[in-house]
């Protein structure tokens, strides 16, 4: 493999990802390129004229929900289905027509597809016989392996031996042991109850840094999406919706549907009253009053825009905040979800409207400060929330 | 609590009665008479039993049975052996050509759509509609010299004169093989269907064409299946009396034939009765393999 240690130190392990942000380089070279592809299964399209760049060592994330077309769009890459119209390039070699037996890939399953009638080491050598490695090198590759997933003892075990979260080991086992130049993971972690997934991510990340290989991982699960990726990639009807990092994905949706398929949202509809020096006046309709938000868009005073607000930058206070002139409204506490580490408030407004905010439980309290029907003031500042105008 | 395990053991104990009653009971009575003598009498054999004639006349009979009729069976002067190991050798060879006419298809059925399958499922069956009997006589009207086949072949141009077919082990063998198709198919069919196709996009994904996939993965998850086709096909077929009796020549040589001939036209029952315990005998060692990869499967699971 060309890559060394010295590159490693591009993204640091188990710390802040440095400067690792090859889509922002004009002279980078995409390891995967997808031109104009569709994919259609009769009637139904399942991609629709995509294209995207995916760059090495990149940890890519295809996110959407069930049937928006990211399943296809990996399996074209392996090569289990081939595009009604478009190109795949890996570095630079057009992949349309390759069997999957010949592409330098390798997948993860989702249901880890493990033979069940070889042992976990037969499993991970099984790439590596077919391309006729050495046995010594294979046998080195395979304890290599099971070194990396932590299965050493496992290894004559036979799938069906191992639990769930041995078998997804073995599963990655064998899709790395080939040194595929991408690796793809269809909802690798799926079958994993929610603190081995939580694990399992954070483990991923480093393998995936350790090994400098290119992941594609398909999810619908947002959390594990922001967790790994570099990028992410939001589908919607065979369409990419928003491609971007987890924090801009996050915190500057494209439209209306990324930023509530993304965690939790509150939208309000309004209409764009002015737009200058970078400060946006938006009136919304229900609540009947005007909101500012500090954003740099193409809008034009009488567009129709919505504003989006995470629940955990609204403020929440039962008495009026000192500046009610931005973003500062009253209402009624209409449900409280308490999720232990945060309380989730249901405020109605004035017209029935109901806006959600979040508030960290700092304190253990037996006795909430604020309760059921308690007449509350919920305010947030004008970089908290987007306009969004689709 | 009591009634439970009342009701436990009287669901355990029909099959068991069933296979007393009807299995083991039955057994033992031929193998009685197996140990008897032939006599020209009602039954044909003696000694009998008398239990109203007291202990002293059941000791008596008891002292007389003897093991004279296996080793009359078991002697090279008679054609008993020859019979034995023909029938294991037609059975065998049917066995393989089952395989590989049956595999095809089941494979083929397993791939299929999943909307045919059942419609495929049951043509496999569908001959079962008509009398096995009548499915084999109509073989010698397919199989004789004036027959379809030989009409066919000859009308094609293939063949100057007819073939002959009928009446050699080769009838045999088609005879078979048509009958116990099914038997074959249905636990490879079985076998084939559970797969899970990703293990092959998996294979693939790892470098496998699908030719080596087949071999590397397919075949060896169907083994299971292969096996209790096998068994299906081989066990019944080595005792296998109607096909060789119909199709085969009068040299082909089977046990079941045999059997029937020396029940039939000798009427020794005892000697017919020692062929069938030692034919039992020789078929135990394929039953207890087969029953051994069963558990073996079930413990899989």
């Amino acid at each position: 493999m060309s890559t060394g240690v010295a590159e490693k130190t591009q993204k640091t392990v188990g710390g802040i990802r440095r400067k690792f942000a090859p889509w922002t380089d004009p002279k980078a070279v995409p390891l995967i390129r997808y031109q104009n592809v569709t994919k259609r299964f009769g009637s139904f399209t399942a991609v629709e004229d995509l294209s995207l760049d995916i760059y090495e060592r990149e940890f890519f994330a295809l996110l959407g929900p069930s049937g928006c077309g990211k399943t296809t769009l990996m399996r074209m890459l392996a090569g289990f289905e081939e595009p009604t119209s478009g190109r795949i390039t890996l570095a630079g070699q057009d992949l349309v027509g390759t069997p999957p037996y010949k592409r330098p890939v390798n997948m993860m399953f989702q249901s880890y597809a493990l033979f069940p009638h070889m042992s976990v080491w037969d499993n991970i050598a099984f790439g590596l016989k077919q391309d006729g490695v050495a046995k010594d090198a294979t046998a080195a590759r395979v304890e290599e392996m099971l070194k990396l997933v932590k299965l050493e003892q496992f290894a004559r075990r036979k799938p069906h031996q191992l639990s769930g979260g041995q078998r997804q080991r073995v599963a990655l086992a064998r899709s790395l042991a080939k040194r595929p130049k991408v690796l793809l993971l269809d909802e690798p972690l799926g079958a994993l109850d929610k603190k081995l997934r939580e694990e399992t991510q954070f483990e991923l990340m480093d393998i995936q840094m350790e090994l400098g290989m290119t992941f594609l991982i398909v999810t619908h699960d947002q959390e594990e999406a922001m967790t790994v990726a570099d990028r992410i990639a939001v589908m919607n009807h065979g369409k990419l919706v928003q491609v971007a990092p987890p924090a801009v994905i996050y915190e500057q949706p494209a439209s209306r549907y990324v930023a509530d398929f993304v965690g939790d949202v509150n939208l309000i509809e309004g209409k764009v009253e002015s737009n200058a020096g970078g400060l946006v006046r938006v009136h919304a309709a229900a609540a009947d009053m005007s909101l500012t938000i500090a954003q740099d868009i193409q809008a034009q005073p009488g567009d129709a825009a919505w504003i989006a607000v995470r629940p955990e930058k609204v403020r929440i206070d039962l008495d009026p905040p000192a500046d009610r002139s931005v973003n500062c409204v009253s209402g009624t506490i209409w449900d409280i979800g308490y999720l232990g580490d945060l309380s989730i408030y249901h405020v109605e407004l004035a017209d029935g409207s109901r806006i959600k905010a979040a508030k960290p439980n700092l304190t253990r309290m037996v006795e909430r400060p604020i309760s059921w029907d308690d007449k509350v003031w919920i305010s947030w500042s004008p970089d908290a929330g987007v306009v969004l105008t689709s | 609590m009591a009634r439970q395990t009342r009701g436990r053991w009287l669901v355990i104990a029909v099959p068991y009665l069933w296979l007393l009653a009807l299995f083991l009971v039955p057994f033992f009575i031929v193998f009685k008479i197996s140990l008897s003598q032939d006599a020209i009498a009602q039954p044909p054999y003696e000694p009998v039993f008398d239990l109203a004639a007291g202990w002293e006349a059941v000791r008596g009979a008891l002292e007389q049975l003897n093991f004279d009729n296996y080793s009359y069976v078991l002697s090279w002067d008679n054609e008993f052996l020859l019979a034995y190991a023909s029938s294991l050798k037609i059975a065998a060879i049917s066995t393989v050509l089952l395989l590989l006419v049956g595999y095809p298809v089941a494979y083929g059925m397993a791939r299929a759509p999943k909307s045919i399958r059942p419609t495929l499922l049951m043509l496999v069956i569908l001959p079962f509609w008509t009398s096995f009997l009548i499915r084999v006589y109509a073989w010698i009207g397919i199989l004789s010299p004036e027959g379809l086949l030989n009409q066919l072949l000859m009308a094609l141009g293939v063949i100057d004169e007819p073939l002959e077919l009928l009446a050699t082990d080769t009838a045999v063998y088609i005879g078979i093989v048509y009958s116990y198709l099914p038997f074959m198919i249905l636990p490879l069919y079985s076998a084939l269907e559970k797969m899970d196709e990703t293990l092959l996009e998996a294979a693939a994904d790892l470098g496998c064409p699908p030719f080596a996939a087949f071999w590397k993965i397919t075949w060896p998850l169907s083994l299971p299946g292969v096996f209790a086709g096998c068994l299906l096909c081989f066990i019944p077929a080595v005792g296998e009396f109607v096909i060789p009796d119909l199709l085969g020549g009068s040299d082909t040589l089977m046990i079941g034939k045999s059997l029937w001939t020396e029940f039939s036209v000798n009427r020794s029952w005892t000697v017919s009765s020692a062929v069938a315990v030692l034919l039992l005998l020789v078929l135990v060692v394929p039953i207890v393999f087969y029953q051994n990869v069963q558990t073996r499967q079930m413990e899989g699971r």
